[in-house]
């Protein structure tokens, strides 16, 4: 056991060491020398950065909105192709590829195909019913990431739902029809409890990946316009990618990872209560 | 008997693998733009010329590649021996020692080189990088829309000129914008174009202090006149479109106008790829106040790492893939519409290049009037025409970049966006340590 232990922990205390050591140098990869103790200057930089508090509220936002979006929606289209029907199959495969569409390229292809308001999908709906197009990513950048970010972990969600419904007790539900349940009464006190433990996953995995969303950001707003879909990683790439500035980006990091354990304390909380 | 023919054939086997190995191979990152796949493509010509050199490719994305071979310079890492760089890189790096001078032989003809790129490329009087491709800017427009509308322009027009035609031309019930202009943030994006603004409208990025300047006159007038012309005239949702966002909407006949880089002049007039092919026509990019800066420079290169171990075999293949022979070849794969331009005199100088290129008179001239040593009004302590060679600019370029996107998003006024800006251009200059 202690050599599997070892190697893990080495596995996680490298990086953060060496993230932490960096966040507190003056260390720009453009500037040669060495490396003087810079005390809280990184953090003081990046956190008195105007466009830090916007950021840390995106960030928060866009994370909270795509969970409640894709565990909603992922439940009602679970419930919908759970049923058996014909081209049941093909449906499935059609709900669930939107996961294996590179994160680039589906910013891409919403971007330009999608929500152009001047020759997008979209922009042709509004003008097939006489309204004027939305300009998406100029007055809804932000909302236009999140449904972007969605769309694209909505088919996670719906597969762990979908399987997750297929081990639910068919005879319980037999029972409770029989005993004159009603739908909403066998959805709530039957399938809801039976999909705790998979919501509770879904959150969870999904908000690791979500807190680290920045291609999407970088393809099709810039973050912009001004700071208005900028988040936390958003701006560490920035300083670390751009500026080359290896002790704020580092300072950020630090400060993400802060973030990600209160948000995954409150979330804890939350979904433990309503498990067990 | 039989070990020993074993042992013979071994060594022989070994000999031969000895030899094979003894090939230099050199690692190259380059960007995945049309001309460097086609340089990529041309590498068995390379390695026929030079049997003892073999070429290994990393082809990865603009952005990609800036990081990817930044991080590995600076943390002299090693990967590569040839490297794919832009002339903002080429000053900074070769201050810092992290590139070798050009070593360049009398084939070469160095002095053909366009003296803009060549300078731009150039440290202390040495090249530094060879100029594999360079571009300015200029103006597009639809000399069909321009008929019709009345409008003329003279060889340089004025950013007034051009507004006044955007108002004629525009017609957005037929689907036809007045003028499209960059308005996507980042340095390499709207900044590009809006430095070239303010250039002309007698503006610099810093004054010889390094004092950033973004809420001078010059600055205001240029901004309030991007937005508000664009606010005016220009497609919805302009403040997401880049360069390709652009080029899309002139190549499907969205724009009557358009500012932006040389080397679009080659796909807008395409038939494969345009539709407005046949009717566009060149001029060069407006200017304000002062005909300094008014058009940007670019140029990607191929530099020489200090950190390789074959910097010989390097310079072969740079000064091979620069080399007026390379655009012949190229032209004899191609056709001489395809051939990589700006960088020399002797490729505008052939009569067939010339004819397959029906903007080489405009980009030419675009580029010999960009002067990267002297582009504004007041003196600048900078290199850069639509930049500021300095390592602190890509991340200002970006955050100011953000902010003139708000400005013309309309959720900021521009007075609003440009006292941020220069907030933030100061913050990021005192942190680098260039004031206290």
């Amino acid at each position: 056991m202690a050599p599997a232990v070892l190697t893990l922990f080495l596995w996680m205390i490298v990086p953060l060491v060496m993230t932490l050591y960096y966040a507190f140098v003056n260390y720009n990869l453009l500037e040669p020398g060495a490396h003087t103790f810079a005390g809280l200057n990184d953090f003081r930089y990046f956190v008195t950065d105007p466009d830090f508090w916007p950021a840390v509220w995106n960030t928060l936002l866009l994370i909270g909105t795509v969970i409640v979006i894709t565990v909603v929606f992922g439940v009602l289209l679970a419930l919908l192709v759970n049923e058996p029907f014909p081209g049941r199959g093909v449906v499935r495969v059609l709900l669930i590829s939107p996961f294996f569409v590179m994160p680039t390229v589906n910013a891409l292809l919403w971007k330009n195909m999608m929500m152009n308001p001047i020759y997008g999908v979209l922009a042709d709906v509004w003008r097939a019913f006489g309204a004027t197009p939305v300009d998406w990513m100029t007055n809804w950048p932000l909302l236009s990431v999140i449904i972007i970010v969605a769309w694209q972990w909505l088919p996670f969600a719906c597969l762990i739902f979908i399987t997750s419904l297929q081990s639910l007790d068919r005879e319980q539900m037999e029972a409770a029809r029989m005993d004159g349940a009603s739908a909403p009464q066998r959805f709530f006190y039957l399938t809801l409890p039976h999909l705790g433990r998979p919501m509770s996953v879904v959150i969870m995995i999904e908000m690791i990946f979500l807190l680290s969303v920045y291609a999407e950001i970088a393809i099709t707003t810039s973050g912009g316009p001004g700071n208005a879909s900028t988040n936390i990683t958003y701006m560490i790439y920035k300083q670390a990618l751009l500026g080359f500035n290896v002790g704020v980006a580092s300072a950020g990091a630090v400060f993400a990872v802060i973030l990600a354990n209160i948000v995954a304390v409150f979330l804890v909380r939350i979904i433990g209560k309503n498990l067990d | 008997m039989k070990l020993s023919a074993t042992l013979t054939t071994l060594a022989a086997a070994m000999i031969v693998a000895g030899t094979a190995h003894a090939a230099t191979e050199l690692v190259i990152a380059t960007v995945n733009n049309g001309h460097m796949i086609e340089m990529e493509k041309l590498t068995p010509f390379f390695e026929k010329a030079y049997p003892d050199i073999k070429l290994k490719w990393v082809t990865l994305e603009e952005n990609t590649l800036r990081q990817r071979v930044t991080t590995d310079i600076a943390t002299h890492g090693g990967q590569f021996d040839v490297m794919t760089i832009g002339s903002y890189e080429v000053p900074i790096w070769a201050k810092r020692k992290w590139i070798l001078p050009i070593k360049t032989d009398a084939a070469y003809d160095v002095n053909d080189l366009l003296p803009p790129i060549r300078s731009a490329l150039s440290y202390d009087g040495k090249l530094f990088a060879a100029p594999f491709y360079g571009e300015s800017s200029m103006l597009m427009y639809r000399k069909d829309l321009a008929e019709k509308a009345g409008v003329k322009f003279s060889g340089r027009p004025t950013w007034e000129e051009v507004r006044d035609a955007a108002a004629k031309m525009n017609d957005p019930k037929a689907g036809v914008y007045g003028i499209c202009l960059r308005g996507k943030a980042g340095w390499g994006e709207n900044m590009a174009l809006l430095s070239t603004m303010v250039n002309t409208f007698g503006g610099q990025w810093f004054n010889m202090k390094w004092q950033p300047q973004l809420e001078s006159k010059p600055w205001h007038d240029a901004v309030n006149f991007y937005v508000d012309m664009m606010k005016k005239y220009g497609p919805p949702g302009a403040s997401a479109n880049g360069f390709n966002e652009n080029l899309a909407l002139f190549n499907q006949g969205k724009c009557a106008q358009w500012v932006d880089a040389t080397i679009a002049a080659s796909f807008i007039s395409n038939p494969k790829q345009s539709k407005v092919a046949d009717d566009v026509a060149f001029a060069q990019a407006p200017v304000a106040v002062t005909p300094k800066g008014a058009n940007w420079l670019w140029s990607w290169s191929l530099a020489i790492p200090a950190s390789t171990k074959k910097a010989d075999a390097a310079d072969k293949f740079v000064t091979w893939a620069t080399s007026k022979d390379y655009i012949k070849l190229v032209a004899s794969q191609e056709g001489w519409a395809n051939v990589p331009t700006g960088t020399r005199e002797s490729t505008y100088a052939n009569p067939d290049f010339k004819k397959a290129a029906t903007f080489a008179p405009a980009e030419l001239k675009a580029i010999e009037t960009a002067d990267t040593h002297d582009a504004t009004l007041p003196k600048s302590p900078y290199v850069g025409i639509q930049y500021a060679a300095i390592p602190e600019f890509q991340a200002i370029g970006t955050a100011v970049g953000q902010q003139m996107s708000a400005a013309l998003a309309g959720t900021e006024t521009v007075d609003q966006a440009l006292k941020t800006s220069q907030e933030l251009a100061e913050r990021d200059m005192r942190q680098a340590g260039y004031y206290k």
